[in-house]
């Protein structure tokens, strides 16, 4: 049943135009800031933004840091969404579950769709922001700002032309946010870990767009609604009255992967946005199970 | 093969199906009559465990309804309202998805059954477009098809000739027929009148979400043992027969008399001049709106203002 699921994803022209514009917001960004030499300074706009002019390869990261508000959200919300209330609407659902594909069964595979989906855009946004920074912006060649000198140019110098192997030469080192370097196989490390981070983030909103999905049999709203959820909790992370409740919102800790670029890596925020995702995960799924499971499906 | 007993179910307020006892045995073609709105489709998709009863009992292939469903339902084929598929994929790719959905398609078989499947309906060499240009008949062919291509045993239709044109009606009763020689049963649910007449064996009539009818087709139409007699002497027929006319509307009487030949003998013995005497015989039209209160309008026939007389299938209904 996953696999005709994921059949049904991958023929879907959708998925492919959000996967698609999702990866051509970074490219579009770097080519404004590649042409311009206009990055934000630091401290504002994007997170990593700031820095990519220096350094090309921490791309992925701004990439992701641009995508993740809004653009991620929104195609996960859409794709899971759809998940049930879609077939519902098409009226391909009551063919499905008199095949017979079990309700657990189906919202289970539903799932894995989804969170595939979540993690082919992410690597998408990461391979082609890495490559996008490495050959518009340039690998390292601003290791003479602000940290060691000499040496480290020296040894980026003739990787400037060589392409994105540059970037894996060992030796070459990129600042993380402490201002301390970061290894080649650290960094990757740490994009590795951002990526799961943001993977997980995006789970919480797919869970409550799949719980939407088996109440309506309307897909737009399942994903409209989900993303009010998430606005809505955005507006609540930035307002002091609201402190009580913001360790619970889904969004409070969505940004903190960036600590994943801090040397040492800062654990706490990470935990905690895996711990609530977590909740949430589990609380709307099982909501979405039990509400599905007992269904009358009239569609 | 399906046995259901005092199945009720209500939406709300609303009582969809009442206290509704199915029987429909191996090798009938089992027709469903309603008109819309009658509980019909309610009553299909809680057989396919897709709606929960409220209360009252089902089987399903021997197997209990909605509790262990998901062993009945791969030797079911269905057809639940309007047929359903992925409009951007083609009829075959639909079926092969479908198939291909839950633990029971054969993989090894999958093409020659999608095949022979497309083949029965009449769908084979067109099935390459993409379902969205596909016309209702055609939507309605592949939804046949995707209900065949398991190879069922049992074929559960609901309003399995929508969007048909006259050619493709023929052609489903001829399928169905046919499957139904090799030993499928179907059971549909319909509230065109003169399709199950003419395709199925047994029937039931389902008003206001209560079974009201169910019988052999064949015993519901039985001559009902009385003769239609016109003469331009009614007076004197009545007379002739005196006791035996139940009713009487000008030169129009209806006798009671299981001997058409005879009666018309005596008739004609006594002076009466006969103009015409037939042997009442129901047809399907009569049964339905005999037992169908108030919403019997929607078949498109006015109900009759005089009900007849119950016969022993009805009595054995109610």
């Amino acid at each position: 049943m996953i696999a005709v699921e994921l059949l049904k994803l991958s023929r879907r022209l959708r998925t492919w135009v959000s996967v698609g514009l999702i990866c051509a917001l970074p490219l579009v960004v770097a080519i404004f800031i590649a042409v311009t030499h206009l990055a934000p300074p630091p401290g504002q706009g994007s997170a990593f933004l700031s820095a990519v002019l220096d350094d090309g390869q921490l791309y992925p990261a701004a990439a992701l840091a641009l995508v993740l508000p809004v653009f991620l959200p929104v195609a996960v919300a859409v794709v899971a969404g759809d998940s049930i209330a879609g077939e519902a609407t098409g009226g391909t659902l009551r063919y499905l579950l008199a095949r017979p594909v079990g309700r657990t069964r189906l919202l289970v595979a539903k799932l894995v769709t989804v969170i595939t989906f979540t993690v082919l855009a992410v690597i998408a946004v990461t391979v082609t922001s890495y490559a996008t920074g490495v050959l518009i912006l340039g690998p390292s060649r601003a290791a003479a700002v602000g940290t060691p000198p000499g040496g480290l140019s020296g040894a980026i110098a003739p990787g400037a032309g060589g392409g994105p192997t540059a970037g894996l030469q060992p030796g070459t080192a990129i600042t993380s946010l402490s201002g301390t370097p970061l290894s080649t196989l650290q960094l990757v490390e740490r994009v590795l870990g951002a990526m799961a981070f943001i993977t997980v983030s995006m789970l919480g909103v797919a869970a409550i767009a799949l719980f939407l999905s088996t109440i309506t049999n309307s897909a737009l709203g399942a994903a409209l609604g989900s993303l009010a959820a998430l606005v809505g909790s955005e507006i609540l992370v930035t307002l002091n009255a609201a402190t009580a409740v913001q360790p619970y919102l889904p969004t409070r800790y969505w940004l903190a992967w960036i600590d994943f670029f801090r040397q040492p890596i800062f654990w706490r925020n990470i935990d905690r946005g895996f711990g609530i995702q977590a909740v949430y995960v589990v609380v709307f799924l099982a909501a979405a199970w039990a509400n599905f499971a007992t269904k009358d499906i009239t569609t | 093969m399906i046995t259901t007993t005092n199945l009720t179910k209500r939406f709300g307020q609303v009582e969809a199906v009442r206290e509704v006892s199915l029987d429909v045995r191996e090798g009938d073609r089992y027709g469903l009559l309603g008109p819309n709105g009658s509980g019909k489709t309610t009553l299909v998709r809680m057989l396919l465990g897709l709606v929960y009863a409220t209360s009252g009992s089902i089987s399903v292939l021997g197997e209990p309804v909605p509790r262990h469903v998901s062993r009945a339902l791969p030797e079911i084929g269905a057809l639940i309202e309007e047929p359903a598929a992925y409009p951007h994929l083609s009829g075959r790719a639909n079926l092969r998805l479908l198939d291909a959905a839950g633990p029971h398609g054969v993989r090894r078989t999958r093409r020659r059954r999608v095949d022979e499947a497309l083949e029965q309906v009449g769908l084979a060499g067109i099935d390459r477009r993409p379902v969205r240009a596909y016309s209702l008949g055609m939507r309605q062919r592949l939804g046949l098809a995707a209900a065949l291509v398991r190879r069922p045993r049992l074929l559960i239709l609901d309003e399995p000739t929508n969007g048909l044109d006259p050619r493709g009606i023929r052609d489903m009763r001829d399928l169905l027929i046919g499957l139904n020689d090799s030993g499928v049963t179907v059971f549909l649910s319909s509230h065109l009148l003169p399709e199950v007449s003419a395709l199925c064996t047994r029937i039931g009539v389902l008003d206001s979400g209560r079974l009201v009818l169910q019988d052999q087709l064949a015993t519901l139409q039985e001559p009902t043992g009385r003769v239609l007699v016109s003469t331009d002497d009614p007076e004197l027929a009545a007379a002739t027969l005196d006791g035996l006319v139940e009713q009487r509307d000008g030169a129009d009487l209806v006798i009671r008399s299981a001997d058409p030949a005879a009666l018309n003998a005596r008739l004609v013995g006594a002076g009466v001049p006969v103009r015409s005497l037939v042997a009442q015989q129901r047809t399907l039209e009569d049964v339905v709106l005999s037992v169908t209160g108030s919403g019997s309008d929607q078949f498109g026939v006015p109900a009759p203002a005089e009900a007849l007389p119950p016969t022993s299938a009805q009595d054995e209904a109610s």
